[in-house]
């Protein structure tokens, strides 16, 4: 780039950060570029979601029991047995169910997607696009992040109700607690703005899985070990920028929506 | 009549190495030009720059009036569009069948109906030999169609500027003539700006008008093809016939003393000159340009081009004044007032050429052979060569020199 190279430390790590929020950025923009890739954006939909539905039901139903079945110890240690529905609702909607989404949209779709640019950089076929007059962002990018943006939010919502259901079956069919006092209490501690923050969560989470995916296959290293690197450091950055993001959210979250008094 | 692209003072690093600097350079408007260099001396790099997808630190690109290295990414979209680019390998879309990756640009950029897009594609592909196979996709097909499918859609906007990267790489000798002729055919159809790169000898002797050459991060030189084809310059006569001996290293660069310890024993072998190098490499002097296929309109450039270097003939060196020259007929020379065989006549313009001794002989080593032991024997060849070789050591470079001394 034309801009001066600084060389103090910590500069490179600065310049990538910069440049991810620039790729961010141009993304938003070219959201509302048409023409809108529709074709594009249907096929990426239909491949993420075909590579992430299986691992996240699976992933979901023992999240969901882990969950169930440690809470259902813990409350019956205290004597509150009543509200394990109430709490391990609230934990998958509210945590589970969005970060397991992300991981496996980072993981399947992410690492699809930062092979697949990365392997058409190398290729040059996205010089050539450019040099075609055709911006390589809104033609590639844009769909792709909105696809895992759209199926992260779809999926999150599978996951709820898959992690739910199996909580439900750990807790009342394995540990013999009561159904009726299961379901009751699921709207002792939860309210309405849990499922909100989760489903806005999972978009977000979509949305950072989608672009670092993109920004990392369009900046690969050379040759195909780059490509190689490029989609191995493209999910651990995700990971652990969702971490980080899912703290900074519900932090925010519990400050600005109070608990639900009991 | 294509574009012309002035490059000017322009230089490119990646961190602390430079690639090339102070690359300054015109394309002549609708003329073939030929960039020349050893592997890894900033010739994609170069090409990349051109276009807009690498930025220079310094310098100017300026293409219709806009420096395409500072101007806004708008802009260069726009810029972008005079552009056809060939890349090394095709860089065709490996989701999309060739007929789509060629109607690409067009759906994108036109608003043409179905039909008519077929029509277009269909005729460039005719054009490049790719008939009957639209329904295949790129990882099907050759490296060598794949490279024409990919001119097929660097030409499907009817750019004004055409840039190749290496053309020839990966083609067996008969198709890279036929797409040499091609090249110089699309010259003479569309008369667009044509920059090729390659390492090619035998494309950089017969297709350009125009041959500049990279090395040691700088630009050798650039300028009518007599220049670099007639040129002493030793990495340029070492690069033309494609030998080891000279600046040229495998790696790079060479260390000065072993490059003039190895010409000075060529020298002594007597044995350059021999054609048959690599590449197309061997052999000296200048052999004809092709020749657009019979039937086609004539390349407006060559005419342009006649007027344009006999403006600068006084600049060029002696060797490439002579070339030119002759390459004249009878009547070219008239009008421009230059004549043949220069050294007789001494016209105004050759006095220049006359104070640099006689024109060499397109085997310029011959001039130190009465050096070596058998040539005494044939005392006629000698006596012949004796006065052609008296002016030759003061044209001699330093570095030549101390090679002999060894």
């Amino acid at each position: 780039m034309t801009a001066p190279t600084a060389n103090f430390p910590g500069a490179g790590a600065l310049r990538e950060t910069g440049r991810l929020f620039a790729l961010g950025l141009d993304t938003t923009r070219m959201v509302f570029r048409r023409p809108f890739q529709l074709r594009e954006f249907i096929q990426q939909c239909w491949f993420i979601a075909s590579v992430t539905i299986l691992p996240t039901a699976l992933v979901s139903i023992p999240f969901g029991a882990v969950i169930a079945l440690q809470l259902g110890s813990l409350t019956r240690q205290i004597g509150a047995q009543s509200f394990t529905g109430a709490a391990s609702v609230l934990a998958i909607i509210q945590q589970a169910s969005p970060i397991v989404t992300a991981l496996l949209i980072a993981g399947a779709g992410g690492s699809a997607i930062c092979a697949d640019l990365g392997s058409r950089k190398i290729r040059d076929e996205i010089d050539a696009m450019e040099v075609l007059g055709v911006s390589p962002i809104q033609r590639l990018v844009v769909p792709r992040v909105l696809a895992s943006m759209l199926i992260s939010l779809l999926l999150n919502g599978m996951v709820s109700v898959v992690g739910v259901l199996g909580g439900y079956f750990f807790n009342v069919i394995l540990q013999g607690g009561t159904p009726g006092a299961y379901l009751a209490s699921f709207s002792a501690l939860a309210q309405l703005p849990d499922l909100w923050i989760s489903e806005i969560k999972a978009v977000i989470f979509g949305f950072l899985a989608g672009i670092v995916a993109a920004y990392r296959g369009l900046n690969p290293g050379s040759g195909p070990k780059g490509v190689g690197d490029a989609v191995n450091q493209s999910v651990v950055i995700t990971f652990l920028l969702l971490f980080f993001v899912n703290f900074v959210l519900t932090t925010i979250y519990l400050q600005l929506v109070p608990a639900k008094g009991m | 009549m294509g574009v012309e692209v002035v490059v000017d003072g322009l230089s490119k690093s990646f961190g602390k190495q430079t690639i090339w600097r102070d690359v300054t350079l015109t394309l002549p408007p609708g003329e073939i030009s030929v960039l020349l260099g050893p592997s890894g001396t900033g010739k994609s790099v170069f090409l990349k720059s051109l276009v807009g997808l690498l930025k220079p630190e310094h310098g100017r690109i300026v293409i219709t009036g806009t420096d395409i290295v500072r101007c806004s990414e708008h802009k260069l979209y726009d810029v972008r569009k005079l552009f056809g680019v060939l890349f090394q390998d095709g860089a065709l879309f490996g989701s999309m069948n060739l007929f789509d990756n060629i109607a690409f640009p067009l759906r994108e950029h036109t608003k043409k109906g179905e039909a008519e897009i077929r029509r277009i594609v269909l005729e460039k592909m005719e054009m490049v030999g790719l008939i009957g196979a639209e329904k295949k996709l790129p990882g099907e097909i050759s490296g060598g169609m794949r490279k024409r499918a990919g001119l097929a859609r660097a030409l499907v906007l009817d750019p004004e500027i055409i840039l190749f990267d290496e053309p020839d790489s990966g083609l067996d000798p008969v198709r890279v003539a036929y797409l040499n002729q091609l090249i110089v055919d699309l010259n003479a159809q569309i008369d667009a700006t044509f920059l090729i790169v390659t390492h090619d000898i035998g494309t950089a002797r017969t297709v350009p008008d125009n041959i500049g050459m990279l090395f040691r991060r700088e630009l050798v030189m650039f300028g009518p093809r007599e220049v670099l084809l007639t040129s002493t310059e030793p990495v340029v006569e070492q690069f033309l016939m494609g030998r080891r001996e000279g600046p040229i290293g495998m790696s790079e660069e060479k260390d000065a003393g072993q490059a003039a310890a190895e010409l000075a024993a060529l020298r002594a072998g007597g044995s350059s000159g021999t054609l048959g190098g690599p590449k197309g490499g061997g052999g000296t002097g200048i052999v004809p340009q092709l020749e657009p296929t019979p039937g086609l309109p004539i390349r407006r450039a060559v005419e342009r081009r006649k007027d344009r270097v006999m403006q600068i003939l006084h600049t060029l060196p002696p060797t490439a004044q002579d070339a030119i020259v002759n390459s004249l007929t009878r009547e070219e020379q008239q009008h421009y007032g230059v004549f043949a065989g220069a050294t007789q006549v001494q016209p105004p313009v050759q006095t220049a050429t006359a104070n640099h001794g006689p024109r060499p002989t397109p085997y310029p080593r011959t001039a130190d052979l009465p050096q070596t032991e058998w040539q005494p024997q044939s005392g006629a060849l000698t006596a012949d060569d004796a006065p052609a070789a008296a002016p030759e050591p003061g044209r001699k470079r330093g570095w030549l020199r101390r090679g002999g001394e060894k």
